[in-house]
C-alpha cells in the first residue's frame, strides 16, 4: 500500500468521499424508517388523546398506562366520535384533526392575518360528550404540552402532559399519575366566565378537595415548570372559550 | 472454548472485569448515571453500546490504513455518529415507548468515552476481528455494571423489577410492604448512582489485591 496518507488532497477527497457515503447510508435509513416512526407518533397521539378522556389500561393506583398501539386505532375509532377544526367561529368535522400539528399553528398565528386552526376532539364516554383540546407550552428546559378532556362545561374530566426535557423528580412530576388528577374536577369557567386554572404553590389545599378554586397543589422543586404549565393552559383553553359558548346557548 | 485463542479470550474478559471500563477506568460515567433507575432502559442501553461499539471498531479496523491521521478524530466521531443515528432510527421505529425513555442519551453515546477510547487505543492498530472483539468485551463490561446498578436502583427504589412488583404492592401494603417496608426514593435519584457505582468499586478493589494502586 502506498497511499501517502499525509498530503492535502488525500485528506480532502477522503472526507468528500466520507461524507456522501455516509450521507447518503443515513438518508436511505430515514427515509425507509419513516413510515413506521411516523405510525408511531399518530399512535402515541391517539393513545395520549384517549389517556385524557379516561381511557386506558390503568390497573395499580400510580399507573400511567395507555391502551396498546394495536389496540389503539380501533379504540380511537370507538370512542372518538367527532373531530373538529375550529377556525374564527367556524367549526367544521374532519377527520384528520388529530394531525394538526398545533406547533406550527402557534406560529403561524403570529402572522395577524392568518385565522388559526385548533382541533378539538369529541368523544362519549358513559353516555356523556367529552371534548378534548390540545395544549402546548414551555416548561422550564424545552416544551410541554397536553391533552385536556373536558365536558360542555368546561370542567376537566381527565389531562394528560408530557414534556421534553424537564428534570427527572422535579418538573418531570407533571406526567405521574397524581399531579395529573388532581385537575379533575376544576373548571375552567367560574360564573360563566373563563378563569385559567393556575398550579399554586400555598393554596392550603394540598389534597385538592376544594374543586370550585381554580387552583391544584404545584410540584416541589418545579416552579418554572408549574408556572409554564398555568401559561399554557391559560394561553391555548382560553382559544376554545367561544366554542363553548356556544355549545352553552 | 476453542474458537477463541487465549489472547482473543483475553480481549473480551478482561473489560468484564479486571479492566472494565466503569469501575477501574472510570469511563462512561456519565449515561451509567443517567439511565439506570430502571432495568429495562440499562439493557437497552447496554445493547445499543454494544452494537455501536463492537461495528464501529470493525469499520474504523477497516479503515485504519487509509484514514488520513490528520483528521482521524472527525472520522472517528462521523462513524459514531452515523451508528448512533441508526440505532435512534431503528429504535423509534421498533420500540418507541423505550426510544422516548431514553431520550437523549441514546444521542449521547457519540459522547460516550468508552467508545471514542476504543477507537484511538485500539482499532486504529488492530485488525478486524479483535477489534471486534476488543469493542463488545468493553461494551459488555460497561453493560455489566449498567445492569446491575439498574437492578439495585430498581429494586430498591422502586420496589419493581422490569416493572413487576416483586417486593409486592406499595400502596396497597401487601407483601414486604405489609411489614413496614418502604421505597428508598432516593435510589431513584442519579446521586445514588455514583454510590452504587461507588460500592461496585469498592467491593471490586476489595477483592482483588492486584487493582490496588500504591501510593
Amino acid at each position: 500500500m502506498a497511499i501517502n496518507t499525509d498530503k492535502n488532497s488525500y485528506t480532502i477527497i477522503f472526507a468528500i468521499i466520507m461524507v456522501v457515503v455516509v450521507g447518503s447510508l443515513l438518508a436511505g435509513f430515514a427515509s425507509g424508517l419513516k413510515p413506521m416512526i411516523d405510525a408511531n407518533k399518530r399512535y402515541e397521539k391517539q393513545q395520549n388523546i384517549l389517556y385524557a378522556m379516561g381511557i386506558n389500561n390503568n390497573e395499580g393506583a400510580n399507573d400511567v398506562e395507555f391502551i396498546t398501539t394495536d389496540a389503539v386505532e380501533g379504540e380511537f375509532a370507538k370512542y372518538i366520535t367527532k373531530q373538529l377544526v375550529i377556525e374564527g367561529d367556524e367549526a367544521t368535522e374532519n377527520n384528520e384533526a388529530y394531525l394538526i400539528d398545533i406547533k406550527k399553528e402557534a406560529t403561524k398565528a403570529k402572522d395577524a392575518g392568518y385565522t388559526r386552526k385548533l382541533p378539538l376532539f369529541i368523544g362519549t364516554k358513559d353516555g356523556k360528550e367529552i371534548y378534548v383540546a390540545p395544549v402546548r407550552g414551555k416548561g422550564l428546559w424545552d416544551a410541554i404540552w397536553g391533552f385536556i378532556a373536558m365536558d360542555k362545561n368546561m370542567t376537566i374530566q381527565g389531562v394528560y402532559f408530557d414534556h421534553k426535557g424537564e428534570t427527572p423528580g422535579l418538573g418531570a412530576e407533571i406526567k405521574q399519575r397524581f399531579f395529573m388528577d388532581d385537575f379533575v374536577g376544576e373548571s375552567f369557567l367560574k360564573d360563566g366566565n373563563f378563569g385559567s386554572i393556575l398550579v399554586a404553590k400555598g393554596n392550603n389545599d394540598p389534597k385538592n378537595m376544594d374543586k370550585s378554586d381554580q387552583e391544584v397543589d404545584a410540584l416541589a422543586g418545579a416552579t418554572i415548570t408549574g408556572d409554564g404549565l398555568s401559561a399554557m393552559l391559560k394561553k391555548d383553553i382560553k382559544m376554545y372559550v367561544p366554542y363553548f359558548k356556544t355549545l352553552n346557548k | 472454548m476453542g474458537l477463541l485463542s487465549k489472547k482473543d479470550r483475553k480481549l473480551i474478559l478482561d473489560p468484564l472485569a479486571d479492566d472494565n471500563p466503569i469501575t477501574i477506568q472510570v469511563l462512561g460515567i456519565c449515561s451509567a448515571l443517567a439511565i439506570t433507575a430502571q432495568l429495562k432502559p440499562s439493557i437497552v442501553m447496554a445493547v445499543s453500546v454494544i452494537f455501536v461499539l463492537g461495528v464501529g471498531n470493525v469499520v474504523i479496523s477497516l479503515m485504519r490504513n487509509i484514514i488520513p491521521s490528520k483528521i482521524r478524530i472527525i472520522v472517528q466521531l462521523i462513524v459514531v455518529a452515523t451508528l448512533v443515528i441508526i440505532v435512534d432510527q431503528v429504535l423509534k421505529a421498533f420500540a418507541y415507548s423505550l426510544s422516548k425513555e431514553l431520550s437523549v442519551f441514546i444521542g449521547l453515546i457519540i459522547t460516550n468515552c468508552i467508545i471514542m477510547g476504543r477507537f484511538e487505543a485500539f482499532a486504529l492498530g488492530n485488525g478486524p476481528w479483535r477489534s471486534f472483539l476488543d469493542g463488545v468485551g468493553n461494551a459488555l463490561g460497561y453493560g455489566v455494571i449498567l445492569i446491575i446498578v439498574g437492578f439495585f436502583r430498581e429494586l430498591l427504589g422502586s420496589g419493581t423489577l422490569f416493572g413487576f412488583k416483586v417486593l409486592g404492592d406499595s400502596v396497597e401494603k401487601t407483601g414486604l410492604y405489609a411489614i413496614g417496608y418502604e421505597n428508598n426514593g432516593f435510589m431513584v435519584l442519579p446521586p445514588m448512582a455514583l454510590i452504587v457505582v461507588g460500592i461496585i468499586i469498592w467491593v471490586q478493589r476489595s477483592r482483588n489485591k492486584a487493582l490496588i494502586e500504591e501510593h
